[in-house]
């Protein structure tokens, strides 16, 4: 760690040999605006300006006015929050294990935490169909005791859990392994609980990073669309969550509204942001860079 | 870091089982479900399902496409990534913190407002398009939206190496004799390379399995503009849980290809990191 802080704001005082001409230096800078022009922010205007464009009025009631809208908006506020619990609870347990513990096939755990990113989407909807569909697995004795799981709620939850699996884990692990056990030894050869030592002395300090992991696992999981489509069946006003909402007012010509709903969830994208650079400058400095930064 | 004591601290037996189980449960039985359904076919029915002309024209279109867009990203998040560590600007920490938006930006609202964008009428359609450029409904949409959605790997795995880049090498290839290109060719871009690789294959494993944005711009007309998982989704709509399985066990293995790829990657530039 290095002892002044923000790394990234005050650069070192370069030497004269690491300055570029200043043709170079400006062009370089110029490219760089230009890509992150019209690769982000030219689309992230188009978006309110295309959900803006009949008034206020009209972009307010096709939120509110529509209740298959509304319907969607409050499916993906019910079904997020849960795979969102679901993934925080085990990326705690996994960071603990992993982070603390030596142990055969920890290496091969890591490398499973990370294969549903490396998973398609729609494959990972498609897993979930073939277990709880009509014709899947555990299809007929779901039916036969009355739970629905595909084409409703609970498979809206399965397929969004599986997509954002590896958020909280990956964030928590470099950030436990940082910290370092001593301060939970100590609690503990003071007489600590395990339960006591994990309320009050490991979580206070992973907080920042349960945070972070969260707010990216939420991002991803309110905004999820190809397993969340493979699963739903698209039922309008029952399993239509903000994202497939978004397509189907597309595919019916119905731009405004579409955009409307985008805004949304690009509101969302942008807090998430937000929320993630504060953390990053407020709390970050003193846990992250383990390695690598000693320069 | 040392090894812990396990009766030292608790929590070892729980937290490993839950998250076994939890694993189990969410990931490994699902995907080996998936598995399983494939084995069902004969492997002449199996082959017969995934090399269908159809099928793969929809690999073709997703291969090659995944690859210009991870190429043109390679390219882009060098220049970004080496001008928000190097270079002062106004607005830098904004330019910064951007970068991250194609991740937390909902896959479906970046397809919608990239297909508004490049059609006849749209913002930059409206100059585009006059001169043969469309970026709608064509092979081009595919990689113009999937660059978006790359776009963050290559500059965020790129950036902490450069910013651990010691500023005597440099010095010391100046002093030697070399140009400042010569500099870079030799000295930066070698150190570079790892990270580079590294962001290249993320964002191609991503671009794989892309399907939220791509649906929207592609046109998804088959033999054209399909992609992989799009078919699969057109097969499942038919009730084909055969056929989609059988694609998508043929997506999952190029996964899980490049999920080894990338980790041995992972490994190679850690030697260059630390």
């Amino acid at each position: 760690m290095r002892a002044e802080s923000p790394a990234t704001e005050t650069p070192a005082p370069f030497r004269r040999t690491r300055q570029d001409h200043w043709l170079v230096r400006g062009g370089l800078t110029l490219a760089t605006l230009a890509i992150v022009g019209l690769l982000i922010v030219v689309p992230l205007v188009n978006i309110f300006a295309q959900a803006l464009a009949n008034g206020v009025g009209t972009y307010w009631d096709s939120l509110v006015g529509d209740p298959d809208t509304r319907h969607s908006i409050l499916l993906t506020v019910t079904v997020a929050p849960v795979a969102v619990a679901m993934n925080l609870v085990f990326g705690v347990a996994a960071a603990w294990c992993i982070a603390r513990f030596r142990f055969p096939g920890r290496t091969l755990l890591i490398t499973l935490i990370d294969l549903p990113f490396s998973v398609s989407p729609v494959v990972a909807g498609l897993v979930f169909v073939l277990l709880f569909g009509a014709q899947g697995y555990f299809g007929p004795w779901l039916r036969e005791h009355g739970y629905q799981v595909i084409f409703a709620t609970p498979g809206l939850v399965l397929a969004t859990a599986f997509v954002t699996f590896p958020f909280v884990a990956r964030e928590l692990i470099p950030v436990l392994e940082a910290i370092g056990p001593e301060e939970e030894m100590a609690a503990r050869s003071l007489g600590a609980s395990g339960w006591q030592m994990f309320w009050r002395v490991t979580l206070p300090n992973i907080k920042w990073g349960v945070l972070y992991g969260v707010i990216l696992c939420n991002a991803r999981a309110m905004g999820e669309f190809g397993a969340v489509y493979v699963v739903s069946g698209r039922i309008t006003g029952q399993t239509d969550t903000m994202p497939l909402r978004v397509e189907k007012l597309f595919q019916e010509y119905n731009s405004p509204a579409s955009f409307a709903l985008a805004s949304l969830l690009t509101l969302l994208a942008l807090v998430t942001l937000f929320v993630k650079v504060g953390i990053e400058r407020h709390a970050r400095p003193r846990i992250e860079k383990p390695e690598g930064a000693h320069a | 870091m040392t090894a812990v004591n396990r009766r030292v601290l608790p929590g070892f037996s729980l937290t490993l089982g839950y998250s076994v189980f939890y694993l189990s449960v969410l990931v490994l039985v699902p995907l080996g479900a998936c598995f399983l359904k494939a084995a069902s076919l004969s492997w002449s029915d199996f082959w017969a399902t995934v090399w269908t002309e159809r099928a793969r024209a929809a690999y073709l279109t997703t291969f090659t496409c995944s690859l210009e867009a991870a190429g043109v990203n390679v390219a882009l998040g060098l220049i970004v990534a080496w001008t928000l560590v190097r270079y002062d600007f106004p607005l830098k920490r904004l330019v910064d913190a951007l970068v991250d938006l194609p991740f937390a930006l909902p896959t479906a609202v970046a397809g919608l407002v990239y297909a508004t964008l490049y059609v006849k009428n749209g913002w930059l359609g409206q100059f585009l398009v006059p001169l043969g450029i469309e970026g709608a409904y064509t092979r081009l949409g595919i990689v113009l939206v999937l660059v978006f959605t790359g776009f963050p790997f290559v500059v965020r795995t790129v950036q902490p190496v450069l910013e651990a880049l010691d500023a005597e090498t440099e010095e010391a290839a100046q002093i030697l004799g070399a140009s400042r290109w010569q500099t870079f060719r030799r000295v930066i871009l070698p150190t570079l390379l790892p990270a580079l690789v590294t962001g290249f294959a993320l964002a191609f494993a991503r671009a794989v399995g892309e399907y939220g944005s791509v649906v929207f711009i592609s046109g998804n007309i088959p033999f054209e503009t399909e992609i992989a998982p799009v078919l699969i989704v057109a097969r499942l709509e038919e009730f084909s849980y055969r056929e989609a399985t059988a694609i998508a066990v043929v997506l999952l293995a190029v996964s899980f290809v490049l999920l080894a790829v990338i980790n041995l990657l992972e490994r190679w530039s850690k030697r260059y990191a630390g």
